[in-house]
């Protein structure tokens, strides 16, 4: 079953919506927002994606599998708490660099790296679960 | 403190060019370029030595845990740097020789990979100075001989030796957990050092308990009887794997641990005499067997089994004799040891075959090999001018010596001197018989290359050199041996003794053994009895495990998610009810806050919605009524004040609806399935779990203790985690731990889900 307008609506949204989750991702230590919702975000830009083109489509779209999203998540989640150990303190205590940006300073932090993992295995995780659930429903039903 | 760092980086560099030696493993000549990294830690070890001798032991420690008083401690002493290079140096020669001997095996890099892994996993227990640590370290020994001993995977007989090495070792890693924390307790630290120190903790209330339970890791990790069994069916492994871990490290960690707590806990009799008893058991036991096989890599195994034995009783003696002897042998033998495993390998290599009663005549075909396993032979039937007769002289010199009560002294003599013997003709069936005699296996063409040979002929060497010159073991035995007894005294290893009683024995051993070689066919047929297998043991105890699961498992776990949900909520009805029942009055609500209209009208829906879910007669009809109570409890969230809560709950609701409609294909029709009794029981159990929860956010509204914790975060959280957002500060950074661990649950649980779906299904790209 393919819609036409479904399909139109969501070459609009999707940008838009992966554009809002990279916002909701960076504005998430200071507004609401952070790395699980935003990756919720994604991973619900990309069904929208698979109702409206197929699940293959919208594989091809996320370019990499989901399940290597699962394994980079935690990856770069275990990895940004490893600055802490080499600065001899307890592993995950963050740590921060103030970076000048023009005349004002931003504190980067390694909790930015945790909240990108958080994303990161979110979106990995609905997504192998959705399209996996997709796959086998869709080619029995 | 950067040394420090610097120290445990180098203690954990095994680890770290563990994925270098996975790739340049798989590549030809790779494994020589990486053999450069134990090689380096060698001499880094010898070096550590020197600076010990001339200084005295050092602890290096580096936070790990503070809050649970863990911390990654260090410590360099005798003992613990002698194994150091023990496993730095034969580890170089095994990893140039599994490049050869594993060549074409496709998983080769695989196999370096966990090698390196293993190796900074063995130092990192025998460094350890903190009892929890070595606990983590001993559990990464297992895990990693797991893997090599299961390497092929696609065997079933290796997959099962494997499993069983993991199961009997596992066992003896959690009893050396719960010794760990019963020393914490009793001593009061973790540190190995302070405990040595403080003295012996014997008439402590939990010593017997410790003693047991470090004396079950010991012997587990050790191949003592009755848990040997899993020593030989190991053999399964790679041969680099036997001669590494199976004689020359691993399985020498059990008396590491004995020797490493003999100051802490050693003295008593409990401790001495259990030791004594299951040693002297261990190596009559094992020598005898390694006479009844003709698998060139059992003989070894079992002769393994006895050599530890020979370990475990000289350092369960305890005395200062005992325990310099017990470091001789330790050295002699991992290079006798390894070095026949790897001849043992390099011969099937070439011919195809490990069996003792087909091969022969080889010292034509593979002269550098025979010369190799001919010093190893040597070395281990203790033929004067080699290691293992020096270490085979103080052997029986600690046993002449050790104070046993009336005839037990002599019984205990002759059975060091017999399995000596019966060692001692092991050695020469492993090491000699291939390569004597007439021809019988006649397809090895030529000898193994250089990286098969070289490893033989380097352990069998140091052999003849330490032989020669005993003197230049003295110095490290006696360090180690310090760490020990806690007394630096001077360690004397020489050649000759002059003729007094041990030499005798020697002579008499070099002759029974002579004889039993001799006799090696007519041994070959008989057979050990079924009855006295300690496998049995195990066996029985899997099959009892098994047969109890099987009457418990179908009655907790129905498989019906109904079932479980009704348990779950039922239990904490109940519970939570006698705890407030325990509690007496609750104190009642002060304030009733208004409520406004479109909040009341936002209730209802949330209500109506439930009850519509719950008396739909269509699944479409339950899922939407669903969404509407989480769109419902959304909203709730944003008019409250909780905009993170309410963001998260929308795109929630949103993919549960699709994930729902998904699910439905797989789900059975949505029918009347339970009965009108069924149904009344469920809906009082709902509307009690509703009622409570309803008293409860009552009630806790109600209490009246102000929470600091909202104005900690608020001033905490900008100051500290630089951020304003406070859910989000504590989901990152303040708790960023426990959010760890939350995104492994979701990932495990995505996993599962697509293996559960897949299961039976073909795979799809």
């Amino acid at each position: 079953m393919t819609s036409t307008i479904l399909q139109t609506a969501t070459r609009l949204l999707m940008p838009l919506l992966l554009l809002f989750a990279v916002f909701l991702l960076l504005r998430g230590h200071n507004q609401p927002g952070g790395g699980f919702v935003a990756g919720l975000v994604v991973a619900s830009s990309f069904v929208l994606y698979a109702i409206a083109f197929g699940v293959d489509a919208s594989r091809r779209a996320l370019l990499v599998s989901p399940a290597t999203l699962l394994g980079v998540g935690l990856l770069v989640a275990v990895t940004s708490g490893i600055p802490a150990i080499i600065a001899g303190q307890p592993f995950m205590t963050a740590q921060w660099v103030e970076v000048p940006v023009g005349p004002a300073a931003v504190a980067v932090g390694t909790p930015l790296g945790f909240d990108v993992g958080v994303f990161l295995a979110v979106v990995g995780v609905v997504l192998t679960i959705v399209f996996t659930l997709a796959e086998v429903s869709l080619s029995e039903g | 403190m950067p040394s420090a760092v610097i120290h445990i980086a180098v203690i954990l560099a095994p680890f770290l060019a563990a994925p270098v030696a996975g790739w340049l493993g798989s590549r030809r000549r790779g494994s020589r370029i990486v053999a450069a990294v134990p090689a380096a830690l060698a001499g880094y070890y010898a070096y550590t030595f020197s600076v010990i001798s001339r200084s005295g032991p050092f602890s290096v420690t580096a936070a790990w845990a503070p809050a649970l008083n863990l911390s990654l401690a260090f410590r360099f002493d005798g003992l613990s740097v002698l194994f150091a290079v023990l496993i730095t140096a034969v580890g170089t020669l095994i990893v140039i020789y599994a490049g050869q001997y594993l060549q074409r095996h496709p998983d080769v890099g695989r196999f370096h990979a966990v090698l390196f892994a293993f190796m900074g996993s063995m130092l990192g227990l025998v460094l350890s100075d903190n009892v929890l640590v070595l606990f983590v370290f001993w559990e990464l020994t297992g895990f990693t001989s797991y893997l090599l001993i299961g390497f092929e995977h696609d065997r079933p007989d290796a997959r099962r030796a494997a499993t069983q090495a993991l199961i009997v070792t596992g066992c003896g890693g959690l009893a050396l957990l719960a010794a760990g924390i019963l020393l914490v307790d009793a001593a009061g630290t973790p540190r190995l050092s302070e405990l040595m120190n403080a003295g012996g903790l014997a008439g402590h209330p939990l010593y017997v308990g410790i003693v047991i339970l470090v004396l079950i890791a010991a012997f587990t990790k050790s191949a003592q009887f009755p848990f040997h069994f899993w020593l030989p069916n190991a053999m399964q492994a790679p041969t680099p794997v036997s001669a590494y871990l199976h004689s020359a490290t691993m399985v020498k960690a059990g008396v590491y641990l004995v020797a490493r707590m003999t100051p802490i806990l050693g003295g008593a009799s409990i401790w001495t005499g259990t030791i004594t008893v299951v040693a002297t058991v261990t190596m009559v036991m094992g020598a005898c067997r390694a006479l009844l096989e003709t698998d060139l890599k059992r003989v070894l195994a079992y002769s393994t089994i006895s050599a530890l034995g020979i370990l475990m009783l000289l350092f369960g003696i305890g005395s200062a004799p005992a325990v310099a002897a017990g470091l001789a042998y330790l050295i002699a033998h991992a290079c006798y040891k390894g070095a026949l495993f790897l001849v043992a390998g390099a011969v099937e290599h070439e011919t195809g075959t490990r069996d003792a009663a087909l091969l022969g005549g080889l010292r034509r075909t593979m002269p550098r090999t025979a010369i190799g396993a001919a010093l190893a032979a040597g070395s281990m039937a203790g033929i004067p001018l080699f290691a293992g007769f020096i270490a085979k002289e103080q052997f029986y010199e600690s046993v002449r010596l050790a104070s046993l009560p009336g005839v037990w002294s002599g019984v205990l003599v002759a059975l060091a001197v017999g399995t000596s013997m019966c060692l001692g003709a092991a050695g020469f069936i492993a090491g000699i018989a291939p390569f004597r005699g007439g021809s019988m296996i006649t397809s090895a063409p030529h000898d193994a290359p250089a990286s098969l040979w070289l490893g033989p002929m380097v352990l069998g060497g140091i052999g003849v050199v330490l032989g020669v010159l005993p003197a230049l073991a003295a110095r490290p035995v006696g360090l180690a041996a310090a760490s020990v007894t806690g007394v630096v005294s001077p360690v004397t290893l020489v050649l000759w003794h002059g003729f007094n009683t041990t030499l005798v024995l020697s002579v008499l051993t070099l002759a029974g053994a002579g004889g039993l070689f001799a006799l090696r066919t007519r041994l070959w047929r008989l057979r050990w009895p079924q009855a006295w297998h300690a496998e049995r043991l195990y066996s029985f105890t899997l099959a009892a495990l098994d047969a109890v699961g099987r009457r418990v498992a179908p009655a907790l776990q129905s498989a019906s998610l109904r079932s479980y949900v009704l348990t779950v909520v039922a239990t904490a009805i109940t519970l939570v009810t006698l705890a407030l029942a325990a509690d007496g009055a609750l104190p009642s609500p002060r304030r009733w806050t208004p409520v406004a209209v479109h909040e009341g009208l936002l209730a209802a829906l949330i209500g109506a919605g439930a009850l519509t879910a719950a008396f739909a007669r269509s699944q479409m009809a339950a899922v939407l009524s669903l969404g509407t109570v989480g769109y419902g409890v959304a909203v709730l969230y944003a008019l409250l004040g909780a905009p993170d809560l309410a963001m998260t709950q929308f795109a929630v609701e949103t993919l549960t609806v699709v994930i729902f409609v998904l699910a439905f294909y797989q789900l059975r029709g949505f029918g009347d399935l339970s009965s009108p009794l069924i149904k009344t029981r469920d809906a009082i159990v709902a509307a009690a779990a509703g009622a409570l929860v309803t008293t409860l956010v009552l009630f806790v509204g109600a209490s009246g203790t102000t929470s600091r914790l909202a104005a900690y975060f608020a001033d905490a959280a900008p100051r500290l985690g630089h951020g304003l957002n406070i859910v989000n500060v504590i989901l990152v950074d303040f708790r960023g731990f426990d959010t760890l661990g939350e995104i492994t649950v979701l990932v495990t649980v995505a996993i599962g889900v697509r293996a559960l779906l897949l299961i039976g299904r073909e795979r799809r790209p």
